[in-house]
């Protein structure tokens, strides 16, 4: 039993709970104590993981650490079983800030209105869904892990459909019909796996490397997951609920979607597929590779056409589409089954999690000041010149883009410069012409990545700042925006200057899930 | 005749010395009066409740609902003993022919089902006897008689014990379906009516025929008789199987006998169309699963094959039809619980034509574990829509704005909504949906998991639909009406029930580790 991860857990789901009963008398009091306790809470939840990343046995991150392990459901072989490695900390800890970040944003920026809920329903769901997010990074257990997938779909369902705009129910309605069906063939892998192997346990799965599962089992069993995974991930062609629940999501759904949802398929792909069906992953790696690299390109395509003027662009549709195009990055990585595409996976994971984040919180604040995120609209004739009449967000936004555009030194470098090198030199076994293709699809992708982002920051930062605009008042960076801001910059920042962090604690985990110590 | 004087003679003889036996008394089978005690009293119960319409004065009828959930509460208390040790059998045949009541866990679990679903639908009906107008000592009587039927059942292990403990669990149901005086109610009686009774008579048709190709009734000899039925015996024996499982399959309301379930439970007095929903389905299934699985278990494949067929189609018509149920019509909230009732008929159904492939009775614990958990949500949701009937509304659309009304009920729907849907944090829905599931992919079902989770991901869009609903804006001001205390103690006892299971889910899903029969 390990106290920190248990409370880890438990500490945003009772303060789920505790958002049942109302604060105050009046709604003004409660929503405003809601939202203070929902900050409180994950705080809380901030300091445990920032505790349980200091208590971390650097030396030896591909043992599990802070284990529990006790029994929940003996009658179907269910165990309660958590634990962290060097895979799952950094992806716990930027949950854990993350939810922090937004929680602290929406004291000061949560949409009301008519038929809008209060704030302390929102509290609730965004401690539920926190809850939910760290689950499926810190357990072991296959129905655990579905369980933990699917506990995130309800609160993120109300956080679109009530606090979202335009097309919000059938936005929503679409994101979790889509990811349902998917978790549903996911289960049914799991259970095929379970049911041969007699054991859900991940670790004892993970150890066994697909010994005890035969060929058969392993492909259709890696078959159903990978659905499963791919459509939360998500991979061409199976994206299409994610621009539409982006762009219909409030700020902060739209931050914790891209920042940590998107993350729950490949952390899923990397821990349940590649050590417990290496047969199957084997089996499926070419295709996936193909439709990653596909992704890739169609995804920076589609962004191009939508930073086009005169095409009516909406910019956080825009950015929703740039997610499907890294997040082929991050497929392509795991797709070539090597150390190093992995790695950059993994690396990519984190990196798409800081800088989209923050382009959707920025993008939310453009999309506040001017009331759309029209590009056509914000830009005007010359460009929105948020440079000057903004200068902070303007130079923001710069950052963000040209960190998601893959700068060298900043956190989208490396993950995909690893990627690219594993589908360079991937597993033995697997096409090495095909994989060389795909690099050079992924290639010309970031080529076009760089275009479609050149081509925002001219329209959105450059311009005339005299031109007449939409709205003649633009506050500047507020104290809150820079709070909630920062730490995503600055992580931004310290990843792509010092990309060892991160890869000294995933490395040694991914070499042990590959089978290879 | 004339020509074999001496054979006529020699075979009166024997005749005669087998009906003089040397001790009668060991053709007179004992009674375990503990065994038999649920059901037995559950009836004297009815017959207790119709002497005290009789002797009772006018103004102390109430009193008839309260003897009548006592009497419930006593024959769920008569389950205790019974848990304990092996398993009790009584009325054996002398000399190990089997005998006609077995009280394992199978039995056991089917009766907690039933009398437990009976005490909830009484206590739904404590205010509705009242406020409709119902004659009272009528209407105990005839519940009690009917869960004494569906207690009896599960128990049963011969063919015509298991008949008249079908009739007698469902002839009192007729009754109670026309209580209601109205045209809607005595239509709706006929409707079931017809088509029950005509389900019955092919039933008997084919218990005929088995009876006649195997020579015995008990479930056993059944078994033993097909497997080695001599070859011009073979096609009556197979059309005898068929025949009696068409008529269970109505009982299920399994397609294509489905028709009438929208019409009778719309028609139905509310706590009578939750009573049917988990108590007439549970007995229809348990005797389903009892009959295929011991008595027509050298059958397995074909009835198997038959089942699995059925179970796929049931579900996916169930599902349609409430995907196409409107929300805003009269009784609409009503006719969508039918339809998902019949939808989640059908994946009852899947572990018992698993069992057929697996030539066992193993894969049923899953059919136990889900029919318990599925009675008690879809009693509960029953509850929160006699909640919203008193405020005057049968519409999906009038539980909009419930949780503004009453937050707790609203809560409770939601959760109930979810858990029938198998999403967390309704997770013993979804538990109940792994088990299933499980059951499938474990007997090489893996088509008809498949169809089930492509199901699974449809119904959630109504269940969905309607969870939203509950937590829209008000659009009128509808006063809250008070809670009758009944009522709320059946809410308070099915979320609570729902509650512990979600955390402690071993509690219901242990029947499927050990063995029922």
């Amino acid at each position: 039993m390990n106290a920190v991860l248990i409370a880890l857990l438990l500490l945003p789901l009772l303060g789920a709970a505790a958002t049942l009963v109302p604060f105050g008398p009046d709604p003004a009091a409660d929503g405003r104590r809601a939202l203070r306790f929902g900050v409180g809470v994950t705080g809380a939840v901030l300091a445990l993981t920032v505790a349980l990343a200091a208590g971390f046995d650097h030396d030896r991150p591909a043992r599990m650490q802070a284990v529990t392990d006790t029994d929940w459901i003996p009658a179907i072989g269910v165990r309660f079983h958590l634990g962290v490695d060097g895979i799952s900390l950094p992806l716990i800890v930027l949950t854990a800030l993350l939810t922090l970040l937004c929680a602290v944003y929406s004291t000061k920026r949560l949409p009301s209105g008519d038929g809008i809920p209060g704030a302390r329903a929102f509290t609730g769901l965004l401690l539920l869904l926190e809850t939910g997010m760290l689950a499926t990074f810190a357990v072991l257990d296959l129905v655990l892990f579905f369980l933990a997938f699917e506990i995130v779909l309800i609160p993120m369902y109300f956080l679109i459909a009530r606090w979202g705009s335009g097309r919000k129910v059938p936005s929503a309605n679409r994101f979790i019909l889509y990811t349902l069906l998917g978790s549903a063939v996911m289960l049914l892998g799991f259970l095929l796996i379970g049911v041969n192997a007699g054991t859900f346990d991940m670790t004892r799965l993970a150890d066994a490397h697909g010994s005890g599962l035969t060929h058969t089992t392993q492909v259709i069993a890696a078959l159903a997951i990978l659905l499963g995974l791919a459509v939360k991930a998500p991979a061409w062609p199976l994206h299409s609920w994610l621009p539409d629940a982006h762009t219909a999501a409030p700020t902060v759904g739209s931050v914790l979607l891209a920042g940590v949802l998107l993350k729950m398929g490949t952390y899923g792909l990397v821990r349940i597929l590649l050590p417990i069906v290496p047969q199957g992953t084997a089996t499926f790696a070419p295709y996936l590779g193909a439709f990653a690299a596909v992704g890739i390109v169609y995804g920076s395509l589609a962004c191009l056409a939508l930073a086009r003027p005169g095409a009516k662009g909406d910019l956080k549709r825009l950015i929703a589409y740039s997610s499907v195009g890294h997040m082929g990055f991050v497929l392509l990585g795991i797709a070539s089954l090597t150390q190093s595409g992995v790695n950059g996976a993994l690396f990519a994971n984190i990196g798409h999690g800081l800088i989209t984040g923050l382009l959707f919180f920025l993008v939310g604040a453009v999309k506040d000041r001017y009331g759309t995120a029209d590009l056509d609209t914000l830009s005007g004739a010359t460009g929105a010149a948020l440079y000057g009449r903004a200068p902070r967000i303007g130079a923001l936004l710069a950052f963000a883009a040209v960190a998601s555009l893959g700068l060298p030194g900043l956190a989208g470098f490396w993950g995909e410069l690893l990627a690219m090198y594993g589908a360079f030199d991937p597993a033995a076994g697997l096409s090495r012409p095909a994989f060389l293709t795909y690099m050079v699809l992924a290639g010309l992708g970031t080529l076009l990545t760089a275009g479609y982002l050149l081509v925002v920051v001219k329209r959105v930062c450059m311009g005339d700042p005299k031109q007449p605009a939409p709205v003649t008042e633009l506050p500047d960076l507020k104290s809150y925006e820079a709070v909630s801001w920062t730490p995503l910059a600055a992580l931004t920042l310290v990843a792509g200057l010092w990309p060892a962090l991160l890869l000294s604690l995933s490395d040694p985990a991914v070499k042990h899930l590959l089978g290879g110590g | 005749m004339l020509s074999h004087p001496t054979g006529t003679h020699l075979l009166g003889q024997t005749a005669m010395s087998t009906l003089a036996v040397t001790d009668p008394g060991s053709l007179i089978q004992s009674v375990d009066w503990v065994a038999i005690a649920p059901p037995l009293v559950a009836a004297l119960g009815g017959l207790a409740v119709l002497l005290a319409d009789l002797l009772l004065p006018a103004r102390s009828r109430k009193a008839l609902g309260r003897i009548a959930v006592g009497a419930l509460v006593l024959a769920l208390a008569a389950l205790l003993p019974l848990t304990r040790g092996a398993a009790r059998t009584t009325f054996c045949l002398p000399g190990g022919g089997g005998c006609s009541y077995v009280a394992d866990h199978f039995a056991l679990a089917f009766q907690l089902l039933a009398l437990g679903g009976a005490l909830l639908a009484a206590l739904l009906s404590l205010h509705t006897v009242d406020e409709e107008k119902l004659p009272g000592g009528e209407y105990w009587f005839l519940l009690l008689s009917s869960a004494s039927g569906a207690a009896l059942l599960p128990a049963a292990r011969d063919l015509a014990t298991l008949v008249i403990a079908l009739e007698v669990a469902s002839l009192p149901a007729f009754a109670l379906v026309g209580l209601r005086r109205d045209g809607r109610g005595a239509e709706s009686a006929l409707k079931f009516f017809l088509s029950s009774v005509t389900a019955t008579a092919v039933m008997l048709l084919g218990i005929g025929f088995v009876y006649a190709a195997t020579g015995s009734v008990h479930l056993t000899a059944v078994a033993d008789g097909l497997a080695h039925a001599p070859g011009q015996l073979r096609p009556l024996a197979e059309a005898g199987a068929v025949l009696t499982l068409v008529g269970f399959a109505f009982k299920v309301a399994a397609v294509p006998f489905h028709f009438w379930v929208p019409d009778t439970y719309t028609g139905a007095p509310l706590p009578v169309a939750g009573y049917l929903s988990v108590v007439g389905k549970a007995s229809g299934l348990s005797g389903l699963a009892l009959v295929a699985t011991l008595g027509f278990r050298p059958y397995g494949h074909t009835w198997g094959l038959a089942l699995a067929v059925l179970a796929a189609l049931t579900m996916t018509v169930g599902n349609v039809g409430a995907l196409r149920q409107r929300f805003d019509t009269g009784h609409s909230a009503v006719r969508l619980l039918a339809w998902s009732s019949v939808g989640q008929a059908g994946y009852l159904l899947v572990p018992v034509a698993a069992a057929g492939y697996a030539g066992t009775g193993d894969p049923l614990g899953a059919t136990v574990a889900y029919a318990l958990i599925y009675g008690l949500v879809n009693l509960g949701a029953f509850g929160v829509v006699a909640v919203v009937q008193r405020s005057g509304g049968t519409r999906v659309d009038d539980h909009r704005g419930l949780f503004a009304r009453h937050r707790w009920s609203a809560l409770a729907l939601a959760f109930f909504l979810l858990c029938l849907a198998g999403l967390p944090p309704g997770v013993i829905g979804l538990f109940g949906k792994v088990v299933v599931f499980r059951a499938a992919v474990d007997a090489g079902l893996g088509w008809l998991a498949v169809v089930m989770a492509a199901n699974v991901a449809v119904a959630l869009y109504y269940y969905l639909l309607w969870t939203a609903r509950l937590f829209a804006p008000a659009e009128g001001a509808a006063e809250a009406r008070r809670v009758p205390a009944p009522l709320a103690a059946t809410l308070g006892l099915t979320a609570a029930g729902a509650a512990v299971l979600s955390v402690a889910p071993q509690l219901v899903l242990q029947v499927v580790s050990g063995s029922l029969f």
